[in-house]
């Protein structure tokens, strides 16, 4: 039986959901329905916006408006609404593959401009939708079914890159911390500008087959296990942090807003008839 | 007694002024040339009119932004040329299977690749046409002169809005950077169209049903109260993805015949000196101009020459052609590429009279005597 939450914020006649068994996207899913839920947002001020992937199909799930678009592009799409009509909390639901590789140019300009979108990334490290070829967050040497001998390619720290592009809220979750992921949402969609959370998912069927990470309770305790908050990580050493997640708020920092300001260009430019 | 004013314009000058009228609050765009000058006066004339322009970090996104400023129901348009048409295509797909109003325009540059950016062409009629892949639904309208290209632009607006498609505003660059004086529209005179809406918020929760004897969706725009999905997946009335095979043909069977049964609503054209010609010679865009130029010439020599032009370059107007080709001896078609729209031409004639191309792709622009050159040739 689904919850009072579901119940408030899911399309019940949509399930059951695309996902496998053990996937960790329905979790983060759920953990953005109680974040909007904890922040009493009026449903109507909700846009979901999301791209092309697995993760992306969790706006079709959610009872908003709900835009799902094309390959990368979502926050792109979610900018010309949020200019359209700046009172709505457009939040952006996307993975690894989405959001940087093909995505990547949207979400560093995004971040450069601090438009007051929230972007959650459901980082499975692995294109799942098209059966397990590596991303840009892949780990160096890991296997995928285009790197049948590693990957040699070197992965993004999504959070880090954010910030260096501008990001005024950057923080990092997991699928296993769920109450923490969920105040971390919750912080990032009540921040205005530019905010960012990076949720760790375990996708068992490709990323975890491939690289023996055991079934999807294994990979939820490799979740729990590596995870270190950002208060402790501060007293250990770089030796000490590898292969760990850092969780937590990562950083958060206050710059003009893009629509707001833009609202000042309106008034310089002086309203004067067509 | 209408307040029109006068103006001497760029026809990239005149685009802005036309959106502006027609309703258009929300421009996102990338600098490329030859089409830049409508970036700038959107920066300018955005916002003074409360509002909106953006320049985006690539073409893609200006496309992107575009349709999401008008899922959210503000009238919005992007510019491009050459290689920013060829990156938007994949998100002009989008705009017609999730029937979202905008407007694209592209002002033709010489190509293909970077080609030659500051010189005039017409070899994106064909991608125009066919640029996204898939079937799919569009209209484009190409303009001759800057007036023109202010009246044509608010009904680009109109019917994206009427039908729910991308509109391509093909321009190219003669028109795009000549200047003309031009009368502006009194701004209570202008009709324009407002896309529908349902009123009944149970059935708008259905965005895709479509009322009885209608053919295009009346979607509320987002941030409105009432909740539906919308997705570039094949879709149901729901807006939800489906791959049911029933389902599919009927969305995309749809999409293309709300244009294919109004095409006359749709269709517009100039035929000029046809009444007694024996030769028609065919253009769009800054070519006619030149044509115009040559029939002149022609005329004055006692050829018996008319010209029509497509204003609504797609859907083409093929029973016109194919009326023309029953009465005159001869169709020339003079276009800056290769022969695209020849092939249109040839299909809509079917036979009924020969058709001659004259073309350019050196980036130059088709001279009146090398029109008349081949008027003369082909009336012998």
């Amino acid at each position: 039986m689904a919850s009072k939450l579901m119940e408030k914020y899911l399309r019940l006649e949509r399930l059951p959901h695309i996902w496998c068994a053990g996937c960790s996207n329905g979790i983060i899913m759920r953990d953005v329905a109680q974040a909007i839920d904890n922040l009493r947002l009026d449903p109507k001020n909700v846009v979901i916006v999301s791209g092309i992937g697995c993760s992306s199909r969790a706006a079709g799930y959610m009872s908003f408006n709900t835009l799902h678009t094309t390959h990368g592009r979502a926050l792109a799409f979610a900018t010309g609404i949020k200019m359209a009509k700046p009172w709505l909390k457009v939040i952006v639901l996307t993975g690894d593959g989405d959001a940087t590789a093909i995505g990547g140019n949207h979400l560093i300009h995004a971040a450069r401009r601090n438009i007051d979108l929230t972007v959650v990334v459901f980082n499975n490290s692995i294109y799942g939708m098209t059966g397990g070829q590596f991303s840009p967050t892949t780990p160096t040497g890991e296997m995928a079914t285009t790197a049948p001998y590693g990957s040699i390619d070197p992965d993004f720290d999504i959070p880090k890159l954010a910030e260096a592009a501008g990001a005024t809220y950057t923080a990092r979750g997991t699928a296993y911390h769920v109450p923490q992921t969920i105040k971390l949402i919750e912080n990032a969609i009540a921040h205005e500008g530019f905010s960012i959370v990076e949720c760790v998912a375990a996708c068992p069927t490709y990323y975890g087959r491939k690289n023996k990470k055991g079934d999807a309770v294994a990979m939820m305790k490799l979740q729990r296990d590596s995870a270190v908050t950002v208060k402790k990580a501060l007293e250990m050493k770089p030796e000490e942090l590898e292969g760990k997640i850092v969780i937590g708020e990562l950083s958060r920092t206050t710059r003009p807003e893009y629509v707001r300001e833009y609202e000042k260009i309106i008034e310089r430019a002086g309203r004067v008839e067509a | 007694m209408a307040d029109r004013k006068r103006a001497l314009l760029q026809g990239n000058e005149a685009v802005v002024e036309g959106a502006i009228a027609a309703g258009m609050r929300f421009f996102s765009g990338y600098p490329i040339t030859p089409s830049t000058e409508i970036a700038e006066r959107c920066a300018l004339r955005l916002p003074q009119v409360g509002g909106k322009f953006i320049q985006m970090e690539d073409e893609i996104a200006g496309m992107a932004a575009c349709i999401g400023a008008s899922v959210a129901g503000v009238k919005a348009m992007t510019a491009t040329s050459g290689p920013g048409f060829s990156l938007k295509q994949e998100n002009i797909g989008y705009a017609a299977l999730a029937e979202v109003p905008c407007v694209v325009v592209n002002v033709q540059r010489s190509g293909p690749s970077t080609g030659l950016p500051t010189s005039p062409s017409q070899g994106d009629y064909m991608q125009a046409r066919w640029g996204t892949h898939g079937d799919h639904p569009v209209i484009a309208i190409s303009p001759s002169s800057v007036q023109e290209t202010y009246f044509e632009a608010i009904r680009c607006f109109n019917l994206a809005e009427q039908y729910r498609v991308p509109v391509i505003l093909l321009m190219d660059e003669i028109v795009g950077h000549m200047r003309e004086g031009i009368e502006l529209l009194d701004p209570d005179e202008v009709q324009v169209f407002n896309r529908l809406t349902k009123e009944d918020p149970e059935q708008a929760s259905l965005p895709y049903d479509i009322v009885p004897g209608e053919l295009v969706p009346r979607i509320t725009p987002f941030g409105e109260g009432i909740f539906y999905n919308m997705t570039g997946l094949v879709h149901d009335n729901w807006g939800f993805p489906t791959n049911s095979p029933v389902k599919a043909n009927r969305q995309c069977t749809r999409i293309m015949k709300k244009i294919e049964k109004n095409t006359d609503k749709i269709e517009k054209y100039e035929m000029r000196r046809m009444e007694d010609a024996e030769v028609c010679v065919v253009s769009f865009g800054g070519t006619a101009r030149s044509v115009e130029a040559a029939i002149d010439e022609a005329r004055q020599e006692e050829y018996k020459v008319g010209s029509f032009r497509p204003v609504t370059v797609w859907p083409f107007p093929e029973k016109a052609i194919a009326e023309i080709a029953s009465r005159v001896r001869h169709i020339v078609v003079a276009e800056l590429n290769y022969g695209q729209m020849k092939l249109e031409v040839e299909r809509a004639a079917a036979g009924r009279c020969p058709v001659s191309h004259i073309g350019k792709v050196n980036g130059t622009i088709l001279k009146p005597s090398e029109i008349f050159r081949l008027i003369r040739e082909v009336a012998r």
